[in-house]
């Protein structure tokens, strides 16, 4: 066999070896080398955190390519990068410029309401955000090499993505117990490709890796995510807007490596100074809902 | 027999799973208690200096050494990096196996790549027949250079290093764990016995 790149093996196989760690959003080469130093797998390059992009409004797109070659050359572990919704271009961008993994993002605004990115057609891996599992399913069927819950980003509550998580979780579960004659309509009722049904009901998971994303603030909320058995979180907001970003950062990866052990828990969870203040998502109007976005 | 699998960040599940299909106990290592009793110890892929950190952070650097004066120890992609003597950047190092390691060295993820690959040492464990090795690189180190009595399991076509083993140390910069073809880790727990 001759050397092949860009293969679903090779997409997927990334997203493996981020398992068991913390992927952190950054907006500045300093920030990367905080987070680096903290532990983090990976890091995400923005120009702004979700929390600041909600309080700045407007329309969200791509990050500058400049903000993420610095953060690029900055660090030594890979860097993922945002864009929007359907906005291929952005991807091939962001393709172009080196990213290690693409995140089709509901944080951003989206630029297409129907279609999301024809992932299939791209050499990088792409994750996509979900709430349940008929939404997981379509994006792997579009191409994502992982998943994340979309939880609701910015917020520092992270209620939304332990819903998000019990969906996706607990929907498999119901899956692996169905007859393989109830898959079809079970496919239909949630609007998911029937192959990509009937693997996950044999795998018992996703076929790709699952994350947690979406207000995880704290170790412990790390630590719960990992307890509902997702296989590793993202941290946006919720390092770099709180009181002291270095230690809450390694805390959180190493909340996120010893999940079941609540002494050490207890332990890295000390003194960690201010969280973020965050907004219950709850009290949130519809019309700011990030989650919601994606289809 | 009991293998320990190193489970502080990666794909240490995939090891695991491994084993068991070969009747060996895998168990998960995060903290010093856990190496207790272990016939070897798999470093696995994951992002090396989350691991190193983790590692260095948990007091795993001298338990893991003493291990490795008796027992089996094979570092896969990021665990190859955490078992050299010399790698080209700066992180915590278990400094073990007598070769310098590269860590990325093909490029970004686009340019990971999957490839077959001749092994003539995994010959004895295919039922006789000599077949490729299918081989998984992710943002794959390449070890640059051997000394002393490390043996070259394999290379890439162009003759870069991508396999070695020093007496009982085994590293692969690529991952045989995302594949089904169990002969390295058979390999590996040969060099226990």
């Amino acid at each position: 066999m001759e050397q092949q790149i860009g293969t679903n093996v090779v997409k997927r196989g990334l997203a493996q070896m981020f398992k068991g760690g913390v992927i952190m959003d950054v907006v500045t080469p300093e920030h990367a080398l905080i987070a680096e130093e903290a532990g983090a797998c990976a890091v995400m390059a923005l120009e702004r955190v979700p929390a600041d992009i909600r309080a700045h409004g407007g329309v969200a797109r791509m990050s500058d390519p400049d903000i993420i070659l610095k953060i690029m050359e900055a660090v030594s572990i890979p860097v993922m990068a945002k864009c929007r919704i359907g906005h291929f271009v952005e991807a091939q961008i962001l393709e172009a410029i080196g990213v290690d993994y693409i995140d089709e993002s509901e944080v951003l605004t989206p630029a297409d309401e129907e279609y999301h990115v024809n992932k299939h057609l791209f050499k990088v891996p792409f994750v996509c955000g979900c709430r349940n599992l008929g939404e997981a399913l379509r994006r792997i069927g579009e191409g994502a090499a992982m998943i994340r819950t979309k939880g609701e980003a910015g917020t520092g509550d992270v209620v939304e993505a332990v819903r998000h998580a019990r969906a996706v979780l607990g929907e498999i579960r119901r899956l692996t117990t169905m007859a393989d004659e109830e898959l079809m309509s079970y496919a239909k009722e949630i609007g998911a490709p029937y192959d990509l049904v009937k693997e996950t009901k044999y795998l018992g998971s996703l076929p790709v890796v699952n994350f947690a994303a979406g207000g995880i603030a704290t170790p412990a909320d790390a630590a719960l995510m990992m307890q509902l058995g997702v296989d590793g979180v993202f941290v946006g907001s919720g390092i770099f807007k709180s009181g002291d970003p270095a230690r809450r950062a390694k805390a959180i990866v190493e909340a996120t490596t010893h999940f079941r052990d609540p002494h050490i828990l207890a332990e890295v969870s000390r003194n960690l100074g201010e969280s973020m203040v965050g907004r219950s998502a709850a009290s949130l109007p519809e019309e700011e809902l990030l989650s919601v976005r994606g289809w | 027999m009991k293998i320990g699998v190193l489970a502080l960040q990666g794909d240490f599940i995939e090891h695991i799973r491994m084993l068991e299909g070969l009747d060996v106990q895998g168990a998960e290592v995060r903290l010093p208690d856990d190496m207790e009793g272990l016939d070897g110890l798999i470093i696995p892929g994951g992002e090396s200096t989350t691991i190193g950190k983790l590692a260095a952070s948990y007091h795993l650097i001298d338990p893991i050494r003493r291990l490795a004066a008796t027992k089996p120890i094979w570092g896969t992609c990021a665990g190859a990096i955490f078992l050299a003597k010399t790698i080209q950047v700066r992180q915590a190092l278990l400094g073990l196996m007598d070769i310098t390691v590269k860590p990325n060295a093909f490029g970004r993820q686009v340019d990971s790549f999957e490839i077959n690959l001749d092994v003539p040492a995994l010959k004895i464990l295919g039922n006789g027949q000599s077949y490729p090795f299918h081989a998984i690189f992710i943002r794959a180190p390449l070890i640059v250079s051997v000394n002393g009595d490390v043996e070259v399991l394999t290379t890439l076509p162009d003759g870069r290093i991508v396999a070695a083993r020093q007496r009982n140390l085994l590293v692969t910069s690529f991952h045989p764990e995302l594949t089904g073809d169990d002969r390295f880790h058979r390999y590996f727990l040969g060099l226990g016995r």
